[in-house]
């Protein structure tokens, strides 16, 4: 048997069932455990979902999940509730300071069930 | 070919000087070389002081790759004759153009033990002072010179935890700005802080511990501190030849130049006709004009405005144009207030020819601008209206800025010629505004001015999702009867909203009673304080304020709040508003902390809202011998009546029970001092930032005329001012200012008051606490959790230490980007 190694970029995604779509508030944030990470969750007004980490790089809280979430030029943002730096969610990219960026994670919806991806 | 300027010293001169090079010098016809004795490059020394009291950071930003600054090393020889300096460390450098701009050295006075005294000029003395200050059990500190620097000096002593002496010579404060009668004002402010004040006192000797005077007073001082004046440090132009002063420092004439074509002298080392100068403002002119005459300008110096204001522990003091003038006095003192104004006016009384005011200086920018002009308003007008009543446009020649040398008419052709509209851009462009800041409030009139005359409507956008402020949003959705903000933004705003238009929608709504504020699409605009019932700390916990009307609160409750905050390891802070804030609660225990307060009777303090917060009260008549009016009852049936209301902002109350003030009411948005006859409201007040007064509205009032104008009052503010905005600047903000508030409110001017006092009852009506609906829905209740998808889980990174017998968060990691 042949064992094809493939680096983490590549690795197929583990998807972890954390809620109901139901469980999470329109334009809101929700956060959940996945396996000792603090993942936030935001459903915005069109019904998409986005997962960024919950914890905010310039306070070190793990909040952004409290955040509001809306929109600047378009792209859909959460601000977070500590010093209010506005996030990217599709990118994590902070739009206030741009050397400031919190991880992305995989999200999609099954069934009801909304599944967070495991790296 | 480029020439070579060397620049002895590195203080605010001499980076005037290079940056106004810099910036002149488009052909690169100069290369600089900066030596600084300092170990550190050039900072803000005006600001000194704020280095020791809060840390401030006064580095001046870099100049640019043209210029080599060398610190910690100085010039010690001028050789004229070859055209080089050479430094301490041996560097012998080659000039084209030499400026000095060596500043002065503090002068300290021949007296025996003088050598174990601080000194106050760069950071390292500072920090000396610190350091002597923090030594344990030593807390005596004794400051020689009672001028500006002394007073400075004093209160960055006093601000260590020293109790503070200040020993002057002169037989009042200041004496070089003020006249006795302003001197003697501004001792009563200095020593209703705490400090003490020896005038007309000599200094015989210092001995460790101890600073002796001449008659035999002797006073304890573990650190004593050298500010009495400044002397120039000329030493080195003296050995090279240069002449100085009769009051020391390099001869110069008015480009600054020295007798050798090609040295220039400029700051507090130059001697300009017989005068040397201290103040940063002159110092900058003089810098200004040498970059002028290095690249071929005809600049002069011409001497210099020497108005000056302050704030010396928190005692306006400004003296403007020449308050020595020979000529017509008009002074005005009131003891109760605390402010002593004097204008010196020609004999034909019409021309402005300086000033003193003590206490109260708000009117200085605009006095100091119309030194030399006829005056705007009769004297008497000026000193009892303060500056409202100085109407009318300062002449273009007049100027604004000292700081930086700029005239009203520079202003208004930044704003005219190169079309600034907004404050920060003619800052900018200007510099006007950007030295002690004094005269930012003139800027800002003279832009409106100019703005107003010019038809430029300024922006009132609420964000980028709203082309309007929050006051026509309020009309917009009462009038509209909207009730979502999905159908406010799509029918007069765009985009999905941010942090800033939804709290704002979210106050709306809540002002105009839509329900519980958690309930449907309000839940998801609430701030993360609203969304919680309670206020954001700094690791993601939360803090608890119940509600305690008035300050009152019965042993049994007191117990109760003891218990809980016992129970959940809750930090305890008795807050300033009379009440007691619980910190460190988790989401998830919000609700069981809830559970048990309202079992025991509290309700909602609404700490985390812009609501009313609370009504403060002293005891009052029932208990206080002097009380003329039961001040807690007062406050406990104002605050059960307001309580919940949302606002653009916080809103603060209080009630005292006598003209003692107990209570501190006149600082409150709205406050209530009992009288012999009612009770007299004051409207307008505020403390924190931008502490302000407030203003007496109507005196003697009875109950319900008292809650009519509240109500009246609280209504109309909610309604028109803007995001953020307390009743302190919105006031301001109306045209008309108090006069028209009494109009609409007592007078209904606008017709609304029916409508005002419905809207309040209805509040009253319709009030329930938040806190109490909240557990009684499970819909409400799901959101305190810590994560979703394990609801019984702590956020396992929040983490507490313990300090002084309690709790408090461990540190958090923060990027440094």
């Amino acid at each position: 048997m042949t064992e094809v190694r493939v680096g983490p970029a590549l690795a197929p995604a583990r998807w972890s069932a954390v809620c109901d779509y139901d469980d999470l508030p329109p334009e809101r944030g929700t956060c959940a455990l996945v396996e000792g990470r603090q993942i936030a969750l935001f459903r915005t007004h069109d019904g998409s979902l986005y997962a960024l980490a919950n914890r905010d790089p310039f306070s070190g809280a793990n909040v952004l999940a409290r955040g509001i979430v809306g929109s600047r030029g378009g792209v859909p943002t959460v601000a977070s509730p500590m010093y209010k730096q506005v996030f990217d969610l599709a990118t994590g990219r902070c739009l206030d300071d741009p050397a400031v960026a919190v991880a992305t994670y995989g999200v999609r919806v099954s069934g009801n069930r909304v599944q967070v991806a495991r790296t | 070919m480029t020439d070579h300027l060397v620049v002895t010293g590195h203080g605010p001169a001499a980076y005037r000087l290079v940056e106004a090079v810099r910036e002149r010098d488009t052909e690169n016809r100069w290369r600089i070389t900066v030596l600084g004795e300092e170990p550190r490059p050039a900072y803000d020394r005006v600001a000194l002081t704020s280095y020791l009291t809060e840390g401030a950071d006064l580095a001046y930003p870099a100049h640019d790759e043209r210029v080599t600054l060398r610190t910690g090393d100085r010039v010690a020889a001028i050789d004229r004759a070859g055209r080089t300096v050479t430094t301490e460390a041996g560097l012998t450098l080659r000039y084209d153009a030499l400026v000095l701009a060596t500043g002065s050295v503090p002068f300290v006075p021949p007296v025996p033990g003088a050598e174990n005294a601080l000194v106050y000029r760069t950071i390292e003395d500072l920090d000396a002072v610190r350091e002597r200050v923090a030594r344990p059990g030593r807390a005596a500190g004794v400051v020689i010179g009672g001028g500006l620097l002394g007073l400075e000096a004093a209160r960055a002593v006093q601000g260590l935890g020293a109790e503070t002496h200040i020993v002057e010579m002169a037989p009042w404060l200041m004496s070089r700005q003020l006249d006795e009668g302003g001197g003697a004002m501004l001792r009563r402010h200095i020593e209703a802080l705490g400090l003490r004040v020896h005038t007309g006192a000599m200094l015989e000797r210092v001995e460790p511990g101890a600073v002796h005077l001449a008659g035999g007073t002797v006073l304890a001082a573990d650190v004593v501190v050298f500010s009495a004046g400044v002397r120039p440090r000329d030493e080195l132009a003296r050995a090279a030849g240069l002449a100085t002063g009769p009051r020391g420092g390099v001869v110069v004439d008015d480009s600054c130049r020295t007798q050798d074509p090609h040295v220039f002298a400029i700051g507090e080392c130059a001697s300009v006709d017989g005068q040397v100068y201290g103040l940063v403002g002159p110092c900058f002119s003089m810098a200004e004009v040498v970059a002028d005459r290095l690249l071929g300008g005809a600049a002069r110096f011409t001497g210099a405005d020497l108005s000056t204001q302050l704030k010396l522990m928190g005692v306006d003091v400004a003296s403007f144009g020449d308050p020595d003038a020979d000529a017509l006095n008009v002074s005005y003192t009131d003891p109760i207030a605390g402010t002593y104004k004097r204008l010196v006016i020609s004999d034909d009384a019409q021309t402005l020819l300086g000033g003193i005011l003590v206490g109260d200086a708000s009117g200085y920018p605009t006095l100091r601008a119309y030194v030399g002009a006829s005056l705007p308003a009769p004297p008497e007008q000026i000193l009892f209206g303060g500056t409202e009543a100085v109407g009318g446009s300062v002449p273009d020649a007049t100027m604004i800025c000292s700081c930086n040398n700029v005239h009203a008419g520079a202003i208004r052709s930044a704003i005219n010629g190169e079309g600034h509209t907004d404050l920060p851009a003619v800052k900018a462009c200007t510099r006007a505004g950007t030295g002690c800041g004094s005269c930012v409030p003139l800027v800002k009139r003279l832009l409106d001015e100019e703005l107003t005359a010019a038809g430029v409507e300024v922006s009132r956008a609420l964000c980028e999702h709203f082309d309007h402020s929050r006051a026509e949003l309020f009309d917009i959705v009462r009038v509209r009867g909207i009730t979502t903000f999905s159908r406010l933004v799509a029918e007069h705003g765009r985009g999905r909203g941010c942090d800033i238009c939804k709290p704002v929608v979210a106050s709306i709504l809540a002002s105009l009673g839509n329900g519980h504020i958690l309930d449907g699409e309000q839940g998801g605009l609430q701030d993360t304080n609203d969304h919680f019932l309670a206020n954001l700390q700094k690791n993601g916990t939360y803090s608890v304020v119940p509600r305690v009307p008035g300050g009152e609160i019965t042993p049994a409750k007191l117990i109760v709040i003891g218990e809980v905050a016992r129970e959940f390891g809750l930090y305890t802070k008795i807050t300033g508003a009379q009440r007691i804030d619980m910190f460190g609660a988790r989401v998830e225990q919000l609700p069981l902390i809830w559970k048990r307060l309202t079992d025991a009777g509290f309700e909602s303090g609404h700490a985390y809202g812009k609501a009313l917060r609370t009504v403060k009260s002293c005891v009052g008549s029932t208990w206080c011998r002097y009380g003329v009016q039961d001040s807690a009852a007062m406050a406990i049936r104002l605050e059960l009546r307001y309580r919940g209301l949302r606002a653009p902002h916080k809103i603060k109350s209080a009630v005292s029970g006598c003209a003692r003030e107990c209570a501190e009411a006149q600082s409150k948005d709205f406050g209530v001092i009992a009288t012999e006859h009612g009770w007299n409201l004051y409207l307008g007040g505020n403390g924190g930032m931008r502490p302000r007064h407030a203003d007496l509205f109507a005196t003697d009032l009875d109950e319900e005329s008292l809650i009519r104008y509240i109500d009246r009052f609280l209504m109309f503010y909610v309604r028109t001012a803007d995001r953020l905005q307390r009743t302190a600047a919105w006031i301001e903000s109306l045209d008309g200012g108090m006069d028209y508030l009494r109009e609409v409110i007592v007078a209904d001017r606008l017709g609304i008051c029916a409508e005002l006092d419905a809207a309040m009852a209805r509040h009253v009506e319709d009030y329930t606490d938040e806190w109490r609906a909240t557990l009684e829905d499970p819909a409400r209740l799901r959101r305190f959790v810590s994560f979703v998808n394990a609801p019984g889980t702590p956020d396992p990174t929040i983490a507490f230490e313990p300090e002084r017998d309690q709790i408090k968060p461990v540190l958090l990691e923060v990027v440094t980007p």
